[in-house]
């Protein structure tokens, strides 16, 4: 529908910018540029990210596969394998719980003055992205390689129509939200 | 426009926010919001200016080109948009050292600084190798039910959690 806007990169550079100033002023709202939010989730005495972000999942989600049924956008699943999202991921997690910001939110918290995110945190991401480049030939043959399974989605891995996830999915994670908001977390 | 001036706003309708915000980016954009590569990029950036163009030769720069795209300019503007909504609110102000972490491990800037210089580092080595980070896997992922981004994103907490409890309930306790 937009295939010429797509194609033009001047102004998706533009359209990046804005989107960015628009989540960057939604995730210090949302108090997710705070140190002690982020902690907080991890400690499981605050769950203000897990609210931020599982509104945005039900939110996007219904949007996104709307538009991708009308035929007006396209979906873009990350390749995978669980040598490299799990892996990869408990790393993450690890830095995640020691740096207390993620790599998104490490911005944001430079914006509102946190120099621990800007000494520690965005210099930090940037050698350890470095040191992934350094390693990523070795890796990608093999660790990154175990159980391989591409860009796939679940309604694919169980072969059913995705409204079959949605549906479901949607009711556990607003369920869920609402048992959080009703035991006073 | 006193909204804006808020210092919080509900979790909800800030989630609700950013998915709306990832509708106009497939929309508009055909591309969903992530954060990690950016830095990918940076660092192949700041390694040209010592190594200059042999950089593009790493296999991983191939792949990632150390240029200002789509999403770098997401960045860019991550920085501006999080500087606007703590100035509406009043609320900037240079901090070494967070309260939480000021509470459990007392003030010295140091010690701050160092753990988060490490955390960054095992966190942008982990967000390259999971292919994501909080927002390419966490949300646009999930959101279009990718099996790499939930496996990744539950991993992240699995690992952020554990570490987080280590980290106060063991060490500064």
């Amino acid at each position: 529908m937009f295939k010429a806007l797509h194609a033009k990169r001047g102004s998706q550079l533009i359209i990046g910018f804005l989107v960015g100033v628009i989540f960057g002023f939604l995730l210090q709202k949302g108090g997710a540029t705070r140190y002690d939010v982020i902690i907080g989730q991890l400690l499981l005495t605050d769950f203000t990210v897990l609210k931020v972000m599982l509104s945005a999942v039900v939110t996007g989600m219904i949007g996104v596969y709307a538009l991708k049924g009308a035929g007006m956008a396209q979906l873009h699943p990350k390749s995978g394998s669980f040598g490299s999202s799990v892996i990869g991921g408990l790393i993450f997690g690890v830095g995640f719980g020691i740096l207390g910001y993620c790599p998104g939110t490490v911005v944001g918290a430079v914006a509102q003055g946190s120099l621990d995110a800007l000494f520690g945190g965005v210099v930090g991401i940037l050698i350890g992205a470095g040191l992934f480049a350094v390693a990523y030939p070795k890796l990608e043959k093999g660790f990154m390689k175990i159980g391989d399974f591409g860009e796939t989605t679940v309604p694919q891995a169980l072969h059913v129509s995705p409204q079959l996830v949605i549906a479901p999915l949607c009711t556990v994670i607003i369920g869920l939200l609402y048992w959080l908001e009703s035991i006073g977390l | 426009m006193e909204w804006l001036a808020m210092e919080r706003w509900s979790p909800y309708v800030v989630g609700a926010g950013i998915g709306v915000l990832s509708w106009l980016t497939f929309l508009l954009s055909d591309k969903a919001i992530g954060v990690s590569t950016s830095f990918a990029r940076t660092a192949g950036m700041i390694e040209k200016l010592f190594a200059g163009a042999k950089v593009k030769d790493k296999a991983y720069y191939q792949k990632f080109p150390p240029v200002i795209d789509w999403e770098w300019m997401l960045v860019l503007g991550l920085l501006l948009g999080a500087y606007i909504s703590v100035v509406l609110s009043g609320q900037f102000r240079l901090e070494w050292v967070p309260p939480m972490w000021a509470a459990a491990a007392g003030t010295n800037i140091f010690a701050r600084w160092l753990t988060a210089l490490v955390g960054g580092i095992i966190i942008g080595f982990g967000a390259r190798w999971a292919g994501g980070c909080t927002s390419g896997h966490g949300i646009s992922g999930t959101m279009q039910l990718a099996v790499s981004s939930w496996l990744a994103a539950i991993s992240f907490f699995i690992g952020g959690i554990i570490t987080a409890k280590i980290i106060f309930n063991v060490f500064l306790k």
